[in-house]
């Protein structure tokens, strides 16, 4: 596995390590015939974090986080939520566990035959307060998720975003310390599901709530986790700080995620490049942290004037850091070395995808 | 109509009325159950366990493919033990509802069955136990196929019932039967052929009705 560093390099860093673990999985694997949904998982999520889970479809996602509250069994390993192992337990030892861990799902899963209200207080009833206590609360969470004239009504009236926003209210009932996600916003369009990102980011501040989210797009991950773990065929194969995986990825998988969100070299300059050096020479160049924040193509072009153009990029700002990633020819081959030099002196990493020998 | 078939007809009325609401009452008591116990036994059901699965679906099977009019004559020495008698109103309502418990059972289990997995999950995920499942979930959300799955069944047994005038049920088949055919009372007929159309369409509006109350899916 790919570890980076696990936490953004703030003042946070020595706060998140003494935090304790909400979770914490051992070698866990689980396999269906002959396929290997976790084929030796270890992770931990500590109090307060919002941790992302990303991968391909059938990389084991559901079947992950399943095991995390008991609806999914893992042949070995260990699942330990707030340090009690919970995969000797039995179904009815499971019960009153699972009430303290919220779920939210891709396609809500509301019940139909109740109002919004019941739904939300259902988790409620299951633990036995009486009805009076159930309403007032569920009252309490439709404020918070901003549904409150929504009370009454049945789920069929509601459009998706409501209808995840009633699926957050309704895993917050029972005050959980660990909220589990599954897909929450793909079924959402994308004002709708940044809406729904940023609620789960406000709860997750509020209430110091630990979150746990699984995805296939790196959007949601950029946009609200602290750390992510990529996960592939059942492994964990890279995992860190979010701005550190996104400035330094270094699975296959974890890049092709970061296809759709990072800067690429356009297609057409792209196809046109060949390793024999004749041309113009074209470069990648990602810098990331407190280096990112220096004016390092201003002084580039004072070093060596003329030296590069500028062909794609820009500055991302994850988790408040800058994420920087630019593409840059030097048309004049022989100046290439002094541009790699300079760069590298300021902590740049560089790499020569190729060379364009078509006239500027 | 004379005053007297007249008579005959309101009491048929009612011994049909009778007979399809008692024996509908036990089906929807019975048939219930047994529904959710076949989808809660099978393959990924909240209890499964296929042994019982396979047993409840054979014993069900079995029920459903005898002919009401064998099941009625050969249940006989049962409707006897449990009534005391084999001819009358009340006897017909034993082979009745054991007719129409696995007809019933069947309707619900489809209706049960199309529940959404999902909202399984999602309550299971809340701590819920397999009695909450059923209560807060299965029938709830199934409510309106059961609903008009009942619905199904009276007017069934409405249909099975005129059978019963064979042991002496007596009944709007029973009445049609002995003074419409075999007296050629054409009137009586009619009437018969009538008041069957009206009850039919009454209970089918009823159900109807109740179905669209209950219903809040999209
Ligand atoms: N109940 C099951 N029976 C058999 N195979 C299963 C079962 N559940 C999951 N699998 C298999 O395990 C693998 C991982 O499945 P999982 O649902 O965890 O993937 P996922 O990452 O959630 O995918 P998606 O993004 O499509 O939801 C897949 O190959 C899947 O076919
Ligand atoms: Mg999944």
């Amino acid at each position: 596995m790919n570890s980076h560093t696990n936490v953004a390099p703030i003042a946070t860093l020595r706060d998140a390590q003494e935090r304790p673990d909400v979770v914490s999985l051992i070698d866990v694997r689980r396999h269906f015939g002959k396929t290997a949904a976790l084929d030796g998982v270890s992770l931990s999520v500590r109090k307060g974090e919002i941790l992302g889970i990303i991968g391909r479809s059938g990389a084991g996602k559901s079947t992950l986080i399943r095991c995390l509250n008991g609806l999914e069994r893992p042949d070995s390993g260990q699942v330990l939520i707030e340090g009690r192992d919970i995969t000797g337990l039995s179904e009815s030892q499971l019960q009153p566990l699972r009430r303290k861990i919220g779920m939210i799902f891709q396609h809500f899963n509301l019940l139909s035959a109740k109002t919004v209200e019941e739904n939300v207080a259902l988790p409620l009833k299951i633990e036995g307060l009486p009805k009076a206590a159930r309403l007032q609360r569920a009252a309490e969470l439709l404020d918070l998720v901003g549904l409150s004239e929504k009370a009454r009504a049945y789920p069929s009236s509601l459009s998706g975003g409501q209808k995840q926003r009633v699926g957050i209210a309704r895993a917050l009932a029972a005050r959980p310390a660990l909220l589990l996600s599954d897909e929450a916003t793909s079924a959402l369009d994308p004002e709708t599901t940044h809406a729904i990102l940023t609620l789960l980011k406000d709860i997750n501040k509020k209430l110091d709530l630990t979150i746990l989210l699984i995805t296939h797009e790196m959007e949601v991950v950029r946009n609200i986790a602290d750390r992510v773990a990529v996960i592939d065929g059942g492994r964990i194969v890279e995992e860190g700080a979010v701005w550190s995986v996104f400035a330094d990825p270094r699975s296959e998988t974890t890049k092709s995620l970061l296809n759709t969100i990072r800067p690429q070299l356009p297609d057409h300059i792209g196809q046109s490049l060949t390793q024999n050096p004749v041309g113009e020479a074209v470069l990648s160049v990602d810098l990331a942290g407190p280096d990112a924040n220096a004016p390092l193509f201003a002084d580039l072009s004072a070093a060596l004037p003329h030296a590069f153009r500028l062909i794609h990029g820009g500055i991302d700002h994850i988790q408040e850091q800058p994420v920087a990633r630019f593409f840059i020819g030097v048309p004049d081959p022989s100046r290439l070395d002094s541009v790699l030099q300079f760069l590298k002196g300021r902590s740049a990493r560089v790499e020569v995808l190729g060379y364009d020998a078509r006239p500027v | 109509m004379t005053p007297v078939l007249f008579d005959l007809l309101l009491r048929s009325i009612w011994e049909t009325l009778l007979m399809t609401g008692a024996s509908g009452l036990i089906s929807l008591i019975a048939g219930l159950p047994l529904g959710l116990a076949l989808v809660a036994t099978d393959r990924g059901g909240i209890a499964e366990n296929l042994w019982i699965s396979r047993l409840l679906g054979a014993i069900v099977n079995g029920f459903r493919s005898v002919p009401f009019i064998i099941l009625l004559v050969a249940l006989i020495p049962v409707t006897r033990l449990i009534v005391g008698t084999a001819l009358g109103t009340w006897a017909a309502i034993v082979p009745l509802a054991i007719a129409a418990t696995p007809y019933y059972a069947r309707i619900a289990e489809v209706s049960l069955r199309e529940v959404d997995r999902g909202l399984i999950e999602a309550v299971r995920a809340m701590g819920g136990n397999r009695w909450t499942i059923i209560r807060e979930v299965l029938v709830p959300e199934a409510l309106p196929g059961i609903v008009a799955g009942f619905t199904v069944t009276l007017v069934t047994l409405i249909g099975a019932s005129a059978m019963a005038g064979a042991i002496g049920a007596g009944g709007l088949g029973d009445l049609a039967i002995r003074y419409g055919y075999q007296r050629f009372e054409t009137g009586v007929m009619i009437a018969v052929v009538i008041v069957l159309i009206v009850i039919v369409c009454g209970i089918q509006w009823l159900g109807d009705r109740l179905v669209a109350r209950i219903d809040h899916r999209a």
